[in-house]
């Protein structure tokens, strides 16, 4: 298990990023619709990205169920030794 | 995952160096160039090929090392996850690329209708890049051998009219990917027995494409080969394309669009030239002035000597299809020579090498005198060093010389490394890419015959020179467009042209392009210069095109070159000569070219700039020392 603090300090990286935005914050809540340009292929950078970072593999029920942020740290959680 | 782009430094500053883009003014594509020469995975390239295109908008950057290309990619399902490493892969090699994505499934409809999008951008190159399940549509595992033999004759034929399509529409380039073998086997290790067979039908499309890409003059992106390399899984998501109908994964996007870029670089003759090799620690381990030709470790008996052996043979064999070899160290000459004349495991020989430089000046001045000696551009050379001062004070000094990592700085690795960076990437052969280290040898024998004649007339008799000229054919094509588009010093009006371009010209009966080859008593010295003329209304030949390698200078070439001009432009009717002379930041040589051939110059303009003209009804060709004669048609 990862702890919730790192999660975060890791995916905060990741979507600084992807979004080239120094200065977004990232709560559990977070989701597509509150951040402009969050389409479809932003959403498989995160996801290679954290997949890589972490060294896990989501598997496609798992990236089907992702609504916001917290369900992405929350199956990190779980999969990230 | 494998470490993407692994032979480009890692750069710890990359967010803030992007930032500082949107300050830089006309140095953004400068410093975006450099940027693209770190090591970027996907996100860093899609967020640099953004900030470009906002800063770029609309202009074209300056001194572009070839002409913009509109790269139009087509295929049948989702490319655009491409396109960012397509374009930054060209900003790697100071190319400015554009690239079209057809609608979704439509790139047939769209090249065939001219109303299109597609015919709206004008590719200037096109990539096809169908995916392996559009390509085995109709195939299954029941089906007999002859009807899978007729299925891969009909994809094939479908391919080749869409090569068709392309070339009659936009006499353009073009670039075939071949497939990705992304099937599950379903014999197993003996697949081949099963006529029905996915991954097997892929193999052997590919093999039909490789063979009819040869005959049709189509170039190919060799993703089976980058597979072999890397690993299915690298390249390809079984997930992913359940999702998003994404062939490539787009993780590896960076790497593609790299291999795409440098098939254009290839094209546009815009591919490193020589391999500047560094000595001690480097072909051989240790440093020879302080451990002797007994110290160094080269050769069997241990994994280091062996792995500096691999080091040379693979340098060896680059020079025996054309890359030139040169040697840039920090020692005493004769130090750096014994093992080149004396050490029983060297591969490489003195004579290997087309400019030796061992000395202690600093490498940057170094590197700058073996492209002045060799007449080649700085940004021509790739600069292999194990020490890193070195290599970063060539980064930071000489931005233009390709700089490679390597891990470790393992030599056993160096020739993968080198491989994996495409740096020489080719298209085919040509004679003189045979002979070219061979050209240089022989330069050296004209140095010292010249140095003995006394006289510049003795000189050039003894040389025996003889001229062999022809017309532009599909034969030198290769080469007529490599010199086009590399030769800066010699070079009136610094035109560059493409494939197509070139093609154009032969087609044109009121324009010619001739070539000239130099031959003498040392040996061939390949094509040495390249005339375009075309014909205006008014019985006034322009000459478009005047370029001549500097190897031949001093050698009466341009004379007979005139003598050659005259006498076509005379069987095309024309009754006088128009030469331009274009000024540019190299060619300074050529300024009163025409003059010297007795030209009258008609109009200097203030950017240096002129024109000179020549009545051709007072013009009796120069008396030389070369013989000249018409080559074969091919």
């Amino acid at each position: 298990m990862k702890d919730e603090v790192t999660i975060y300090a890791d995916l905060t990286e990741i979507f600084r990023e992807v979004f080239g935005n120094d200065e977004m914050v990232l709560t559990p809540a977070l989701n597509a619709k509150d951040v402009a340009g969050w389409d479809s292929f932003k959403q498989i950078e995160i996801i290679v990205s954290a997949e890589e970072k972490f060294g896990i593999k989501l598997n496609t029920k798992e990236i089907d169920s992702l609504k916001c942020v917290g369900d992405l740290a929350a199956v990190i959680g779980r999969k990230a030794a | 995952m494998m470490r993407q782009l692994r032979w480009l430094p890692i750069d710890d500053n990359f967010r803030p160096r992007l930032k500082a883009l949107s300050e830089a003014g006309d140095d953004m594509w400068s410093q975006a160039m450099a940027l693209a020469n770190t090591q970027l995975d996907f996100i860093r390239t899609n967020a640099l090929d953004a900030a470009v295109r906002t800063h770029l908008a609309d202009t074209v950057p300056a001194k572009l090392a070839a002409k913009p290309v509109r790269l139009a990619v087509l295929g049948s399902s989702t490319l655009a996850h491409l396109h960012a490493g397509i374009r930054v892969g060209g900003l790697r090699r100071n190319m400015l690329v554009a690239t079209y994505e057809n609608d979704y499934g439509q790139y047939l409809q769209e090249l065939m209708d001219t109303g299109s999008a597609l015919h709206a951008f004008a590719p200037t190159a096109v990539l096809f890049a169908f995916d392996a399940r559009h390509l085995t549509q109709g195939l299954h595992a029941g089906l007999q051998a002859a009807d899978v033999d007729r299925l891969l004759d009909e994809v094939v034929a479908r391919i080749e009219s869409c090569w068709s399509l392309a070339r009659t529409h936009f006499g353009c380039r073009v670039i075939q990917q071949l497939a990705l073998d992304v099937f599950p086997p379903l014999l197993g290790g003996n697949e081949h027995r099963l006529p029905g067979s996915r991954a097997r039908f892929i193999a052997r499309l590919n093999e039909r494409l490789r063979s009819l890409a040869d005959t049709y003059g189509a170039d190919l992106l060799a993703l089976d080969e980058a597979v072999r390399a890397d690993g299915l899984s690298t390249w390809h998501d079984d997930a992913l394309w359940c999702r998003s109908k994404q062939e490539v994964a787009p993780a590896i996007a960076p790497t593609y669009g790299d291999l795409v870029a440098r098939l254009l670089a290839a094209g546009a003759g815009r591919s490193y030239k020589c391999l500047v090799l560094d000595l001690d620690n480097t072909l051989w381990g240790g440093v020879i002035g302080d451990d002797g030709l007994n110290g160094i470790v080269l050769g069997q008996g241990s994994a280091l000597g062996e792995g500096f052996v691999a080091v040379q043979e693979y340098a060896k064999d680059l020079a025996r299809r054309g890359v030139i070899l040169a040697v840039c160290s920090k020692n005493d000459e004769a130090n750096a020579l014994e093992p080149f004349d004396r050490h029983p495991d060297m591969v490489l020989k003195r004579s290997d090498i087309a400019c030796f430089r061992a000395n202690w000046d600093d490498k940057v001045a170094n590197i700058r005198a073996i492209a002045a000696d060799l007449n080649i551009g700085i940004d021509s050379l790739v600069f292999l060093d194990d020490n890193p001062f070195e290599r970063n004070l060539v980064r930071e000094r000489l931005p233009m010389v390709a700089v490679p990592e390597v891990p470790d700085d393992d030599p056993a690795l160096v020739p993968r490394v080198l491989a994996d960076a495409g740096y020489f990437e080719s298209l085919g052969l040509t004679d003189e890419d045979r002979q070219r280290t061979l050209q240089y040898q022989e330069n050296r024998a004209r140095a010292a015959l010249q140095a003995s004649a006394t006289d510049l007339e003795g000189y050039l008799r003894s040389l025996e020179m003889r001229l062999i000229w022809n017309r532009f054919d599909a034969v030198s094509q290769q080469r007529v467009v490599q010199l086009i588009n590399k030769t800066n010093q010699f070079n009136l009006t610094t035109r560059r042209y493409t494939d197509a371009d070139v093609a154009a010209i032969m087609a044109d009966p009121r324009a010619f392009g001739m070539h000239m080859r130099l031959l003498d008593r040392f040996g061939d010295n390949g094509i040495i210069a390249i005339v375009i003329g075309r014909l205006g209304e008014d019985g006034a030949l322009a000459i478009d095109t005047w370029l001549m390698s500097c190897r031949v200078l001093g050698r009466q070439v341009e004379a007979v070159t005139l003598n050659l001009v005259a006498a076509q432009a005379k069987a095309l009717g024309a009754t006088r000569l128009v030469g331009d002379y274009i000024p540019t930041a190299k060619n300074g040589m050529v300024r009163d070219h025409y003059k010297k051939l007795g030209f009258d110059v008609v109009c200097e303009a203030e950017d240096g700039s002129s024109r000179a003209v020549l009545d051709l009804a007072y013009f009796a060709p120069e008396e030389t020392f070369i013989h000249v004669t018409e080559g074969e048609t091919a």
